[in-house]
């Protein structure tokens, strides 16, 4: 018996994988499927795609419970390489951020400082922070999606890169309002993490920019 | 020849780092000259005071040709432009004070040009790409950008060494020697051809962000244990890092949306990494465009044709602001000639 509908809709297709709209046991579900890249030596994109779906569930379930909410996990099938899991109506910040009005618009990313401070307080690494991969439901609610590349981590240098990645998506793609939108997230960050440790990161991530290739020196503001 | 408003040929000066290069452009892109002598260390890696040495030796006869080349006389040109950085200091302020002097000389106006933009104009002028995400990947870069709202904006970078740098320090350890006019880099491409087996390395891609020295530290370590065969060595540390610049290009790709993908810089001529990323244009149906492997290295071409569009945009470079620019990146550029 097909619990999938045939009919499946393209939601994205991304680099790491294609994700589905589809319909399993009558409910709306995502099918996050890692598909061969050709690009890629079959052992080397074998290796990486085994990997990146069993990791992906098991640390969206541990985001769970330290009160990150991350889509449902309903199946995986490593033999297929894919995921299915609940889908989240509602709009990816990328979407939304440049039409909230500035009190909104910090609201929001004080808020995600504390989600990413908890993610890194409970040892996990998302490893793909963008404003793309934050979805704002229809209940106002914060979910983390696409955990293809998270890691379990406590070191100051992966959580510093985490933020860091934060920081130059938000550059890259909303620049008028990086910056404080940026401040607003270590803001949460260091109600979760203690006020001492965000300084000691944020000093962290400035390192991190420098070691980058052709950074100026920039005063520690 | 005779001065004509049409008729403005820029000399571009490219000595950024090994390459001594100098181009010819008039108006229109058109490339009269382009050629460059490259200083070759006896060992090791770059030795910064000794390419600027090796560049004031070449220089003249460099532009000599140059001239010859395009058919033009020094007080044909309109314009000079230079790369005024990022790079090594000695090496740009030899082609810089070429640059200034040749400006002051003529009577004509100067332009600063920053070396990372023009790897991505020279791409966007020899190919078909308007509005492309870029992979510029060369010997002291490793940028994937886009231009958005001004200026070419950076997705993704190594957050430590740069992809040629990862090579070339490899193939030197493994005992490839440089030969003119053949990198080190296609010393280990040709090498890796003959490679059939998957050996095992770090792949590390965090978001849009790569990393090599990991692996550039395990592959010396494999290199060393001298169990592997060096084809095998070579062939697999391009199947890593190909992949994980392919990756995070592809990322930027479905991020932004655009319709182009550019491959430039030094590393754009590996064969193995053009079938990457073109593979990746085809299965998202987006235009796969790599510059020509002439434009691909460092050049003074594309220092030519970066100036000449700053220049119609009314950007020059006055003595007085002309210092180089070790660390210049590609994001603080202001792009005026892209609406």
């Amino acid at each position: 018996m097909d619990k999938i509908d045939k009919q499946k809709i393209i939601l994205k297709k991304g680099a790491e994988a294609t994700v589905y709209l589809a319909h399993w046991y009558g409910k709306e579900v995502v099918i996050k499927s890692r598909k061969v890249k050709k690009y890629r030596h079959p052992n080397l994109d074998d290796k990486l795609r085994k990997y990146r779906t069993i990791h992906e569930p098991q640390l969206m379930n541990e985001a769970k419970k330290v009160g990150v909410s991350t889509p449902i996990i309903f199946q995986i099938d490593i033999k297929k390489m894919s995921i299915i899991m609940e889908f989240i109506s509602g709009k990816q910040i990328k979407h939304i951020l440049s039409n909230l009005p500035l009190s909104k618009r910090r609201t929001l990313c004080l808020e995600i400082g504390k989600l990413i401070g908890k993610i890194h307080s409970y040892g996990i690494i998302h490893g793909d922070l963008t404003t793309s991969n934050i979805i704002l439901d229809v209940n106002d609610r914060l979910f983390f999606i696409d955990f293809g590349l998270a890691e379990k981590q406590v070191e100051l240098e992966a959580r510093g890169v985490d933020l860091h990645l934060m920081k130059r998506g938000l550059q890259s793609t909303h620049n008028n309002y990086a910056q404080d939108s940026f401040r607003k997230i270590m803001e949460g960050y260091s109600i979760i993490m203690g006020e001492s440790y965000a300084k000691v990161i944020l000093k962290k991530i400035q390192e991190i920019e420098r070691r980058g290739r052709y950074i100026e020196e920039r005063k520690v503001k | 020849m005779k001065k004509s408003p049409n008729k403005i040929y820029c000399l571009g000066i490219e000595s950024t780092a090994d390459d001594f290069g100098v181009g010819i452009s008039d108006k229109k892109g058109e490339i009269l000259a382009n050629i460059s002598d490259a200083y070759i260390p006896n060992t090791g890696g770059i030795h910064p005071r000794e390419a600027a040495r090796h560049h004031a030796k070449v220089a003249s006869d460099i532009l000599n040709k140059a001239f010859i080349l395009a058919e033009i006389n020094p007080s044909d040109l309109g314009l000079i432009a230079f790369a005024q950085g990022p790079g090594l200091g000695p090496c740009l302020r030899t082609g810089a004070t070429i640059a200034r002097a040749m400006a002051t000389y003529l009577g004509i106006p100067l332009v600063g040009v920053n070396h990372s933009v023009a790897h991505i104009e020279i791409g966007k002028l020899k190919t078909k790409a308007i509005d492309p995400v870029t992979l510029y990947v060369s010997g002291g870069n490793t940028i994937v950008s886009a231009f958005d709202s001004g200026k070419y904006r950076i997705f993704g970078e190594t957050l430590d060494i740069a992809l040629g740098n990862c090579l070339d320090v490899f193939a030197r350890e493994a005992g490839l020697k440089y030969k003119k006019g053949v990198p080190l880099g296609a010393a280990l491409e040709k090498m890796a051809i003959d490679g059939k087996n998957l050996i095992s390395m770090p792949y590390v891609v965090k978001g849009m962000d790569v990393s090599f020295s990991g692996l550039l530290t395990a592959a010396i370590d494999l290199l060393h244990q001298n169990k592997y065969r060096l084809q095998d060595l070579c062939y697999s540390i391009q199947e890593n890092v190909f992949a994980m610049v392919s990756e995070v290009t592809e990322r930027a790709l479905t991020h932004t949306e655009k319709k182009d993908i550019l491959l430039t810089g030094g590393v754009a001529a590996n064969k193995r990494l053009q079938n990457m990323i073109s593979s990746i244009a085809k299965d998202h149906s987006v235009n796969f465009n790599t510059v020509p492997s002439e434009f691909a290295h460092d050049n003074g071409a594309m220092i030519a044709w970066t100036g000449l569009l700053a220049y119609r945009n009314g950007i020059i470079t006055p003595i007085e602001d002309s210092m180089v620019k070790l660390k210049w990146r590609l994001d603080q550029v202001d792009i005026p000639w892209i609406k």
